[in-house]
């Protein structure tokens, strides 16, 4: 009886809240969960849909056509894609595009990163640089590849994939991996590269002892950015190419004049090269990042 | 010619960047081979830069820097024999605690074994045997700093040089990681110059302290000399523990001075080395927080003290001492450190009217 007081006091004390802030938890999700999630799913579905259309109906077989319902399952499309002539140059063309890609990545790469360290300091113009660089990619790519075309002209170059189309890729590609480089920079600390030089370490050493080893992953992204859009770059090469087409310029002529299902069979052959190649990059970057957890073995 | 010896000159050092503003403005200091030296002072005072152009990642618009005896301006930081300790540690983040300490020797093409077995020898000085294969990112700070130390002392430096090493770390590992500096220092038995703003920390290591303000050298000297007698108002209240007041002289008395103001009538200032001033000039002084004690205004002083009327305005409870605060003399702060034993024999409270004294000798005038 003697506690009865003693907690009115308390109740008094503490006025009781009406509501709570948050409702109790009873492990249900709000509503707004299921909202939220529905409008994902259909994002999803926007997203990639279309494409899972295209690589199931170029499993059909021999009797397949452009449209569903699917007539049978085989590999008939993929093989005619390679093998038959009235296909066009797919072969030639998946190898023009690889080639030019890796150039491409590579060019990009180096250049991105000698960006980076150029930038890691303001210089007088820093900023005209920047903007000049960044500028081409608000120009449109049509446009830009006439231009290249033309200067090719005048310059009696003749126009071909590993030349003109080269540059006008670089225009495209470049800027997006300076940018992307400006990101990894940003998280690079100039006292690592003071410490070397004050542990003795020339110019080149810091560079290929400790800049290149912790900028590693940033700069495989940056390849991986150069890589995928001069693989699947379309604007900017169909007038810079000359006679030879790129992958993308043969896909889309056979839109044109293929209507058999090797078109969706060459579009599910491009897109798991394309996954493949970022799963290695991505495998890389990983595999950079676990080898520094466990600690490097003797090298 | 190799530098043989720690020792460290700077004569007439003068850094602008832009060439009007001067960073450091005329610095002139002499440390002695193999002491603790710690440069003291607000962010922006210069001191980090001095720090640098030492190590040799800055040279000097002016002036000449030597070290062991040699003119080292220009030289690369290998050349002079010195190694510095960065104020994240900038420990690379690719490598693990061996390589990182093993990257000096690595740079110098030493073998693979031959590197492996110095920087496990000076792993086991700064004790990381069991983390030598860690990344410092799976360190805590206060092993990083230990990594950092030895990366630096691994070649063997005659100067070391920490840029706010226990910044990073947090007060209790801050502490420690103070008398692992210390050690490393006698054991190492090289120079060390360590900038810092925190003047607990400062006078705790160091042999000499430098205290700086806006490029140029306020006080140097051991760490005693510079808290107990600083020679005027920035260092004494840079280095805390002292009230700074300010009044005018009355007048002279043979080696001492009457100075008064509005809330303090006729306090007794030894003239020390300041002879020049005279009668009519306000002057500053100083009398640490620790020598002013409180008695109620009922009991009288003895003789050969000052008497200053006052009020408590605050209390603080630090444990070992209570920091009770006083009324303003004109803008500056009166405070007493009183032991707390003494205190809570007879407490004071807030409002209480109180005596503030202390002996006249153990007032300072300052310049």
């Amino acid at each position: 009886m003697i506690e009865l007081p003693q907690a009115t006091l308390e109740a008094d004390a503490i006025p009781v809240r009406r509501r709570r802030a948050l409702p109790p938890s009873t492990g249900r999700r709000p509503w707004t969960f299921y909202v939220l999630a529905t409008l994902f799913t259909l994002y999803v579905i926007g997203l990639y849909g279309p494409m899972v259309c295209i690589y199931i109906l170029s499993f059909q077989d021999v009797r397949g056509g452009l449209v569903f319902p699917m007539r049978g399952t085989s590999l008939h499309w993929f093989v005619d894609l390679f093998t038959q002539v009235r296909t066009g140059d797919v072969k030639g063309a998946f190898s023009r595009s690889i080639r030019l890609a890796v150039v491409v990545t590579a060019i990009t790469v180096v250049i991105s990163f000698m960006a980076g360290l150029a930038f890691r300091r303001r210089f007088t113009g820093d900023s005209v640089v920047f903007y000049l660089m960044i500028g081409s990619l608000v120009a449109p790519g049509l446009v830009l590849g006439i231009g290249v075309g033309l200067i090719c002209n005048v310059l009696g170059f003749e126009a071909s994939w590993y030349t003109t189309a080269l540059g006008a890729q670089l225009s495209w590609t470049l800027p997006f991996g300076v940018l992307v480089m400006f990101a990894v920079m940003a998280r690079f600390n100039n006292a690592w590269e003071e410490a070397a030089r004050d542990l003795g370490a020339t110019a080149w050493q810091t560079i290929y002892l400790v800049i290149i080893p912790v900028l590693a992953p940033g700069l495989v992204a940056v390849g991986l950015f150069g890589f995928t859009l001069s693989y699947d770059e379309f604007t900017r090469t169909l007038l810079t190419a000359g006679s030879l087409n790129t992958l993308p310029l043969e896909i889309w002529s056979m839109t044109l004049n293929v209507t058999s299902p090797s078109l969706y069979a060459l579009g599910t052959v491009t897109t798991l090269i394309s996954f493949l190649i970022i799963g290695i990059c991505l495998g890389t970057i990983a595999r950079i990042q676990k080898r520094r957890a466990a600690g490097p073995a003797a090298h | 010619m190799p530098v043989e010896n720690g020792s460290i000159e700077l004569a007439g050092i003068v850094k602008s960047y832009d060439g009007v503003n001067r960073v450091v403005d005329g610095v002139n200091l002499k440390i002695a081979d193999g002491s603790y030296c710690c440069f003291l002072g607000p962010s922006g005072c210069g001191k980090t830069t001095i720090l640098r152009m030492i190590a040799g990642h800055e040279d000097p618009s002016d002036g000449e820097i030597l070290i062991g005896g040699e003119q080292v301006v220009g030289l690369a930081p290998v050349e002079r024999r010195t190694a510095m300790m960065f104020q994240s540690y900038a420990l690379f983040p690719h490598l693990n605690v061996r390589d990182n300490i093993a990257f000096a020797l690595r740079v110098r093409g030493i073998s693979a074994t031959e590197r492996r077995k110095a920087a496990d020898a000076m792993i086991e000085k700064v004790r990381m045997t069991e983390l030598a294969d860690r990344l410092p990112a799976q360190l805590s700070g206060g092993q990083q700093q230990r990594v950092a130390l030895a990366r630096a002392a691994i070649t063997g430096p005659k100067v070391l040089l920490l840029d706010e090493p226990l910044s990073a770390l947090d007060e209790q590992l801050r502490v420690q990681m103070r008398q692992e500096l210390s050690r490393m220092q006698r054991d190492l038995g090289i120079t060390f110059i360590h900038v810092t703003h925190t003047q607990l920390e400062a006078i705790a290591i160091a042999d000499t302290v430098v205290v700086m303000e806006k490029g140029r050298i306020k006080q140097a000297g051991p760490a005693r000399d510079v808290y107990d007698q600083p020679r005027d108002r920035y260092v004494a209240e840079f280095l805390g523990g002292q009230n700074v007041l300010s009044g005018r002289i009355e007048r002279i008395e043979g080696d001492s001075a009457m100075i008064s103001a509005d809330e303090m009538r006729d306090v007794i200032v030894p003239l020390g080395p300041r002879r020049t001033v005279s009668a009519g000039d306000r002057v500053d002084f100083a009398v640490r927080r620790d020598d002013v004690d409180l008695v109620r205004p009922e009991i009288g002083a003895g003789r050969q003290r000052a008497k200053v009327p006052s009020r408590v305005r605050a209390i603080e409870y630090q444990g070992n001492f209570v920091k009770v605060m006083l009324d303003n003399i004109g803008s500056d702060e009166l405070i007493a450190y009183v032991p707390d034993r003494i205190f809570y024999r007879d407490p004071f409270s807030i409002g209480d009217i109180v005596v503030a004294g202390w002996d006249q000798d153990k007032t300072r005038m300052l310049a």
